[in-house]
């Protein structure tokens, strides 16, 4: 009555999600109370993701590529972030000043605070505001136009003409993603430093050239390998997470609005999640963050 | 091929005799069907849809499915593309049994079929011109092969005029027009109609109707279309099209000379075929289920 489990996830992924999850785990379609369960919600979830990830790397050893439709992915998503990634670094900057230059006078080491704002942004919060931005951007703006494909049967269209969605319209929006998520990082680590030195000079009137100086001892090319890699896991994370709520969506537009939501808030979470473990990662690997 | 020249088409003008017609519908490579299920069985979680259907579409043949909505049509028309897979049975197209087959076995197939689908679903963010070319652009056909192809398709459904507009900017028949071009550049011989009228003032329904007529007779189409609207059922089964005198395309009723045999009505009903024939028998049923369905009482 059932098809073999793989067979049937391979092929039905992601576009009747109910009827392939958990096929893995049991050899009949899973009974209704373990689909409510959200451990097992969370396992369905993760295969169904891991499989979609799959397929596109699978995608790209041959057959047709759309470098067309990356390029224009690359232009909406990095072009088009640029303002307010900008933003979000200039008063991040700013305000790491704001507040650590009285602790650090305290101590009389506000000479250092550069060499603060410097590990702090491009470390950390360079990349974590970064990602966060484009989740709320990017994501949500890719599960939207993928949901919406998929509940007015476009995507079906696509694949009734003979087009494999997830050549078409994942794997450029991934490669994007991956491609400008770490130049938004940088644009945003450089503006970050900018407001911070504005606000070292001009509020507490410190010296440029003393604030450029501690930021140069701050930052190693460690530091910055670190703070390129992380985006682009991050990239990764948003691309798959939100291409695959926009190709799951159920239910009419109201289901497009459901996966908008879940994308950005799983995008986000798995964001933060992930910044620690690769931070950690990065600190053995790279040796850095020890002083 | 489906130039409006009606080169491929069947023999139903008046001078043909019977004996002609009989041996082009029984010729070997026609009776071979273009479509069969065998048995289908298909169930989403624990709702059986599909429990046990077969039926077959000759070549040339239109194919009407009724049934209620929810029954089951939609899906029926996916399988054979592919699109989903069956719990059980066997679907062949053309002779082939596509029903193991995977994604890119599958994108040969579906080169032959084309779809028009319930609302359209034309690409939003493409103008017309580009969603009618789709298939010929994935091909890598030359610009001005495309060109031309795109212009000869909106002037079988007339809209070549509309042929720079955004898809937002078309009405619901417009939509549902561009949507049959679309479906039929690259000439497929297997086109699959999902409720083109539904929606739409009786007037454009009825130039559908004609579309998938003249389809059917002056190109040897074959199709399935699905519909729930009587009017359709109606043009569909008792009207046929042929090029008069001056080469226009004229629809004509069937009468006591020629009764048409190219058409076919399949009823569903829970997941299982309730009616299969033409369409004088379904009007005579006796069936309180049908009878409600054909008389709306
Ligand atoms: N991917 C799916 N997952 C679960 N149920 C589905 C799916 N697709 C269709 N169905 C269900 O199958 C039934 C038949 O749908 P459909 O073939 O679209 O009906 P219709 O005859 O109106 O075209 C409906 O009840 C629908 O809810
Ligand atoms: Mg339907």
């Amino acid at each position: 009555m059932h098809l073999a489990a793989p067979e049937r996830a391979a092929f039905c992924l992601p576009f009747s999600r109910l009827r392939c999850n958990l096929s893995l785990f049991f050899d009949e379609t899973p009974p209704t109370r373990f689909l409510m369960n959200p451990l097992f919600r969370f396992i369905a979830e993760l295969q169904d993701v891991s499989l979609l990830l799959w397929r596109s790397v699978v995608s790209l050893r041959h057959g047709p590529r759309y470098f067309a439709e990356t390029l224009r992915q690359m232009d909406m998503i990095g072009v088009g972030s640029l303002p307010i990634v900008l933003l979000t670094g200039f008063f991040t900057g700013g305000v790491l000043v704001l507040q650590t230059y009285p602790t650090l006078e305290y101590y009389s080491i506000q000479n250092e605070s550069g060499r603060s704002v410097a590990t702090s942004l491009i470390r950390e919060l360079g990349p974590v505001l970064s990602a966060l931005m484009v989740s709320g951007r990017i994501g949500s703006a890719i599960s939207a136009e993928l949901g919406s494909m998929v509940v007015s049967q476009q995507i079906e269209a696509m694949r009734a003409l003979g087009t494999d969605p997830i050549r078409k319209l994942v794997v450029p929006r991934i490669a994007a993603l991956i491609l400008m998520l770490p130049l938004l990082t940088v644009a945003a680590d450089i503006f970050g430093l900018i407001g911070g030195g504005i606000v070292a000079n001009y509020i507490y009137s410190q010296d440029v050239q003393v604030f450029v100086e501690s930021v140069r001892n701050g930052i190693s090319t460690k530091d910055i390998i670190g703070g390129m890699i992380k985006p682009i896991f991050f990239g990764l994370i948003i691309g798959v997470v939100a291409c695959h709520k926009g190709l799951s969506t159920r239910g009419g537009t109201v289901g497009v609005g459901r996966s908008v939501t879940n994308s950005v808030v799983t995008a986000s979470i798995w964001v933060i999640i992930f910044d620690f473990f690769l931070a950690k990662a990065l600190q053995y690997l790279l040796d850095i963050g020890r002083l | 091929m489906l130039a409006d020249d009606g080169k491929r088409a069947l023999p139903l003008s008046d001078e043909i005799e019977f004996s002609d017609m009989e041996e082009a519908i029984d010729a070997p490579e026609r009776v071979a069907p273009v479509i069969e299920f065998r048995d289908v069985c298909l169930a989403f979680d624990e709702k059986v849809i599909l429990d046990g259907i077969s039926f077959s579409v000759r070549r040339g043949e239109t194919k009407i499915i009724l049934g209620r909505s929810g029954g089951g049509k939609s899906t029926i028309i996916r399988l054979i593309l592919g699109l989903i897979k069956p719990d059980a049975g066997r679907i062949l197209i053309d002779g082939e049994d596509i029903t193991d087959y995977d994604e890119p076995e599958l994108m040969q197939v579906r080169q032959k079929i084309g779809m028009v689908f319930q609302e359209g679903a034309l690409f939003d963010s493409l103008p017309v011109y580009e969603n009618v070319a789709y298939r010929l652009r994935e091909q890598g056909v030359e610009e001005d092969e495309v060109e031309a192809e795109v212009r000869r398709m909106l002037r079988f459904v007339a809209l070549e005029d509309a042929i720079d507009k955004m898809p937002s900017e078309l009405s619901g028949g417009m939509r549902r027009r561009v949507g049959i071009a679309r479906a039929l550049v690259g000439d497929p011989e297997i086109v699959l109609f999902d409720e083109p009228t539904a929606g739409l003032d009786p007037p454009t329904a009825r130039t559908i109707c004609e579309l998938a007529i003249k389809l059917r007779d002056l190109h040897d189409v074959s199709s399935i279309f699905v519909t729930h609207e009587m009017n359709n059922l109606r043009y569909l089964s008792s009207e046929y099209a042929v090029i008069d005198e001056n080469g226009e395309v004229m629809f004509e009723k069937e009468g006591e000379r020629l009764c048409m045999i190219n058409t076919e009505i399949m009823m569903l009903r829970d997941g299982k075929v309730g009616f299969e024939g033409k369409d004088e028998e379904l009007m005579r049923s006796e069936d309180p289920y049908i009878r409600t369905f054909v008389h709306g009482k």
